[in-house]
């Protein structure tokens, strides 16, 4: 269960481009061009959208339309460490609903909690279904998950991070 | 100086493995990191070979119960007699929990490669036939038998990707549907990250059978270790000869690459999944043309869900016959049962066909977690009916549960104690096919947001009975107006919760 901190490049168009060169030459290259980027950069940069459409000879409405469709596709940086409770129904039949608002409180009492995870943003299943509640905790999947072994994985990995 | 295997299944690291595992090589022992047994209400379970070659293993075990000695605590004996693994029937599941899933040794050692071995010494008519004779069925939830999809294949030439000259090489695909959506439901994730190479076997096998020379894998983003361990596994194959140019030396050239999702339910819809791989939005496509005719890129494409594909080496190195032997008279073969939720023993049971839910949910799952009383099983995923404990007789089967109002979807069940409120499930259905829908039919994309907003009003009590009569009418509409699953089977625990359930609604069966 080691939390690993998302590490990400600063935005630069130069190496944009160059990534973009590698992912545009393969068949259906929009989606693994906004994956790409979203990888190296966090999130994916307004400007990113025209890049990619030029360098998949679409238009920029194309990109923007996948850009929006899938919901791991961001367009604002991730925060440091982020928090997803699964909101599924195995999660739910073990006090998924329970946990989810017990974190938000938790968050409303702590401003460095809550800047560190930024909003939770919902996910639907994780897979780990018999070991349930499950939540991903920068990165890590946390099975039988609480309130305090979700705030302990975050507080290790920010005291690690300083 | 001892072995010790501990797993490194995702679940398995979920409560701890690692840790576990560190604790071992840290008092000095060696650590081999396996693929679980799916007996995962005892991860992190750890296992050694004892004097008489036997695994023994020692469950939940915590870094703290590790010394140089060994395990001090929670000994289960051999593994291979607790009852709840000692019932099953393996095929897809036979290796795991025993090898390192990376290990091509490991796998040769145990069994892998016999069936693509067999295959390849077979013409490809041969091997769909063998599919074809083995009832295989579609494992994904549709059901479709999967040799005839294969022969559907196999008949249609190969042609260049649409938008290219017909002078351009021509391809056909073999498309893994990995976008294990379902909550409910991890048994895909457990194959792809304990015994990658046995999809990867399967794949070879259908890519002779049909003439494909392409392959891909789409597997869910929420499946990190998946990815990873699959995408290693490739390279792996690659050097080992199981993939690339002239397949254990025949004369079958197969590729397979691995693509990821990107946060989309409804990209396990296979056309919606053609559609992300293609890297546009994952909007359902109208059929016909059927995806084995014109797929991926336009392309003739075997599309078929993991566990399907991992049944068939099996069937190739054990014998079509024997596998049609197992289960019910249309439900052949075995499927891999997964115990989730409120449920005391949570895992993997594969089992033929033609079990109860009754046996899965307390013969091996041991009743609820919390102890209460079992109020409602879901079966096959947010898609499927919640049954009460006394229609659980059902025995497991495509048609059999279809008749029971049901579905078997892709496998799981999900148990609830009584504490759970069925008109909450009921709206959460609503509300996640409202998240969820591609948007591209209007029962979907309307119908859920309107499905919500009913059941809040009767949840309100107001006008209940009213309200239950526009429910049902809005499900009727979206059963039979939605291009794909997604739309047309959300309506399927929205009902079972209103007709099995009723007092949880706020007033009698029937309504008025």
């Amino acid at each position: 269960m080691t939390v690993t901190r998302g590490r990400f490049a600063e935005w630069s168009q130069e190496s944009a481009v160059a990534l973009l060169a590698e992912t545009s030459t393969s068949p259906g290259p929009v989606l693994m061009s906004l994956q790409a980027v979203q990888d190296r950069f966090g999130y994916v940069p307004a400007e990113a959208v025209s890049l990619i459409a030029d360098a998949c000879n679409v238009s920029r409405a194309d990109v923007h339309g996948v850009l929006t469709f899938y919901s791991d596709l961001r367009t604002s940086p991730a925060p440091d460490v982020p928090v997803r409770l699964c909101a599924a129904e195995a999660c739910q039949s073990v006090g998924g609903r329970e946990l989810k608002r017990d974190w938000e409180r938790r968050c409303g009492e702590s401003a460095e909690l809550s800047e560190a995870t930024g909003a939770d943003e919902p996910v639907f299943c994780l897979g780990n279904c018999a070991l349930a509640p499950a939540a991903l905790v920068g990165g890590a999947l946390v099975g039988r998950a609480t309130v305090e072994k979700v705030e302990s994985m975050v507080r290790g990995s920010l005291e690690e991070s300083r | 100086m001892t072995v010790w295997f501990v797993s490194r299944d995702s679940a398995a690291r979920s409560v701890g493995a690692d840790e576990v595992a560190d604790a071992f090589v840290d008092h000095g022992h060696t650590v081999v990191r396996t693929s679980s047994r799916g007996l995962l209400w005892l991860e992190p379970l750890v296992e050694r070979v004892d004097d008489d070659g036997a695994r023994i293993g020692w469950s939940n075990v915590t870094p703290d119960a590790v010394s140089s000695e060994g395990v001090s605590s929670n000994f289960v004996g051999r593994v291979e007699d607790i009852d709840f693994l000692a019932r099953q029937d393996r095929w897809i599941f036979e290796r795991m929990g025993i090898t390192d899933p990376v290990d091509p040794e490991d796998y040769l050692a145990h069994g892998g490669m016999v069936g693509l071995r067999a295959a390849l010494e077979m013409s490809a008519s041969d091997v769909v036939d063998s599919v074809v004779e083995s009832g295989l069925r579609g494992r994904g939830g549709a059901g479709f038998p999967a040799g005839i999809k294969w022969r559907t294949v196999a008949e249609t030439p190969a042609s260049p990707h649409h938008g290219e000259p017909a002078t351009a090489p021509a391809h056909k695909y073999i498309c893994v549907n990995a976008d294990e959506g379902d909550s409910g439901t991890y048994a895909d994730r457990m194959v792809m990250e304990g015994d990658p190479f046995l999809l990867l076997e399967g794949m070879a096998i259908a890519a002779h059978a049909v003439g494909a020379d392409r392959g891909i894998v789409y597997v869910r983003s929420e499946y990190p270790d998946a990815i990873s361990v699959m995408t290693e596994a490739v390279d792996i194959a690659r050097a080992n000869g199981w993939l690339g140019e002239g397949i254990l030396g025949s004369l079958v050239s197969f590729d397979v690459e691995i693509r990821v999702g990107a946060g989309s339910y409804v990209c396990g819809e296979e056309t919606a999944m053609l559609e992300s791989i293609e890297g546009r939005r994952g909007m359902v496509r109208t059929k016909p043309p059927l995806p084995a005719i014109e797929g991926l890129f336009g392309t003739p494409t075997v599309i078929n869900n993991v566990l399907t594909i991992a049944s068939v080496p099996s069937i190739l190195a054990r014998g079509s016959s024997a596998y049609a032997a197992l289960g019910t008279d249309a439900s052949h073969g075995t499927q891999v049962f997964q115990l989730s939720g409120n449920v005391a023993r949570g895992g993997i049971v594969e089992s033929a066909f033609g079990i109860s839910a009754n046996e899965l949910v307390y013969d091996f799952g041991g009743g609820t977690l919390s102890g209460r009383g079992v109020r409602a099983v879901q079966i096959g995923g947010p898609l499927g009916a919640y049954l009460p404990p006394d229609r659980l007789d059902v025995p497991m089967g495509y048609e059999t549960l279809a008749e029971s109002g049901g579905m078997l979807g892709h496998g799981g069940l999900v148990v609830f104690d009584d504490t759970v409120d069925m008109a909450a499930q009921a709206r959460f259905a609503m509300e996640f096919c409202a998240e969820e829908s591609c948007g591209k039919c209007t029962p979907c994309r309307i119908g859920s947001v309107r499905g919500v907003e009913v059941i809040d009003r009767i949840r309100g009590g107001e006008d209940a009975a009213f309200h239950e009569d526009v429910l049902r009418d809005l499900c009727e509409v979206m059963t039979d107006g939605s291009l794909c699953a997604m739309g047309g089977l959300t309506p399927m625990p929205v009902l079972s919760a209103l007709d099995n359930f009723p007092e949880d609604f706020g007033h009698a069966a029937g309504g008025e």
